[in-house]
């Protein structure tokens, strides 16, 4: 529909891997998270295997969406992090390259001053990769990517989709 | 577009429901939450206020089995409907993949329906959508009561292109459900066209 397609490939995926897991690594956070500003999770690495991402996604970008509209209320474009504490956990959250969020959920273990320096670090990686993405997505390789991803729906008929619903 | 996850061999939808305060949104999404089997849906996410009324968004993850190899997984949300909740209402549009647009057949709430049509035509295309080509259903909801309009004299005042139409009484369920695989059928069959 609108936006304009941001197509990952399995490689981009790897990549983003290696990113969060360094950034678990260098924090000692419980979760890193990463997600698409329409709520729709990208990757996740980290022990909190109870969660359920599908929610967590949504709530998140819900979270970021909201604050625009605060940030955008008392003139700002943008709100990039967002900090909640509480009282055994906390969250930070931020927005790489306008396109991405960043979650972290982290304890005693580690510290806000430790993951903002290493968000900050990681960041440029994150956005050279966000970066690369959309350019190859407006490419003709972008193009074939795409029409590559949703060959195998080209043939979906009606007798597919009233297969979903039993 | 659906997020296509080749890794994790699934696909992603969002749908959103859409349409004036009071008429039946989170209804819908209730119903198919209660009447989906445990294994196949998420916790339904409710931001509301203390008198029920949606605030932010109700959401509801529904997983229906696999279509050409795929999961296929379905983000179904609800915007607020009241009218002073603009803003948020636009961010849950971002990123939609298929829309239904619930309305209210009471009489007394037609104007409504008439503003929440205009207005969400006017979020779409700030989004950057074509309302002409989005995937869409108009559901016609609160048939039971006896204020209801005519089927046909609502149809006639909300439809703005060929969109499918089904009446529905979202309490009890019918035409939830036919609703909601209509518009799934029209955002998969989308894909086709890319």
């Amino acid at each position: 529909m609108g936006s304009a397609s941001f197509v990952i490939l399995e490689e981009d995926y790897s990549r983003f891997l290696s990113v969060l897991e360094k950034i678990g690594r260098e924090t000692n956070a419980k979760l890193v998270f990463l997600l698409d500003k329409a709520g729709r999770q990208i990757a996740s690495t980290g022990e909190m295997t109870e969660v359920d991402p599908t929610s967590l996604a949504s709530l998140a970008a819900g979270n970021v969406a909201a604050t625009e509209g605060v940030a955008q209320l008392v003139g700002e474009e943008e709100f990039a992090t967002l900090f909640h504490e509480g009282r055994h956990d906390n969250v930070h959250i931020s927005v790489v390259s306008n396109r991405v969020i960043l979650l972290i959920v982290f304890d005693e273990r580690s510290s806000l001053g430790l993951v903002r320096l290493r968000v900050d670090q990681s960041s440029a990686e994150l956005m050279t990769l966000c970066k690369e993405i959309e350019t190859r997505s407006e490419s003709g390789a972008g193009v074939a990517a795409l029409a590559a991803t949703t060959a195998p729906f080209a043939e979906i008929t009606d007798e597919d989709i009233d297969a979903l619903f039993g | 577009m659906p997020f296509i996850n080749y890794a994790a061999r699934e696909i992603n939808c969002k749908i959103v429901y859409y349409g004036p305060g009071l008429c039946g949104k989170t209804t819908n999404i209730q119903f198919i939450h209660r009447r989906t089997r445990a294994n196949a849906k998420g916790k339904l996410i409710s931001l509301a206020t203390e008198t029920d009324r949606t605030l932010f968004f109700d959401f509801m993850p529904l997983e229906l089995g696999t279509i050409r190899g795929f999961r296929a997984r379905f983000h179904l949300y609800t915007v607020p409907g009241q009218v002073f909740y603009e803003a948020s209402r636009k961010m849950i549009l971002k990123g939609a993949d298929g829309l239904v647009f619930v309305a209210d057949s009471q009489e007394v709430r037609m104007d409504a329906n008439l503003d929440s049509v205009e207005t969400m035509k006017g979020n779409l295309r700030e989004q950057g959508f074509d309302p002409q080509n989005v995937p869409y259903v108009l559901q016609l909801n609160k048939r039971d009561l006896p204020t209801a309009l005519g089927a046909d004299e609502l149809s006639d005042s909300l439809r703005f292109r060929n969109e499918p139409v089904f009446e529905a009484v979202a309490t009890e369920g019918p035409g939830v459900f036919e609703t909601l695989k209509e518009v799934i059928k029209q955002v998969l069959h989308d894909l086709k066209k890319r």
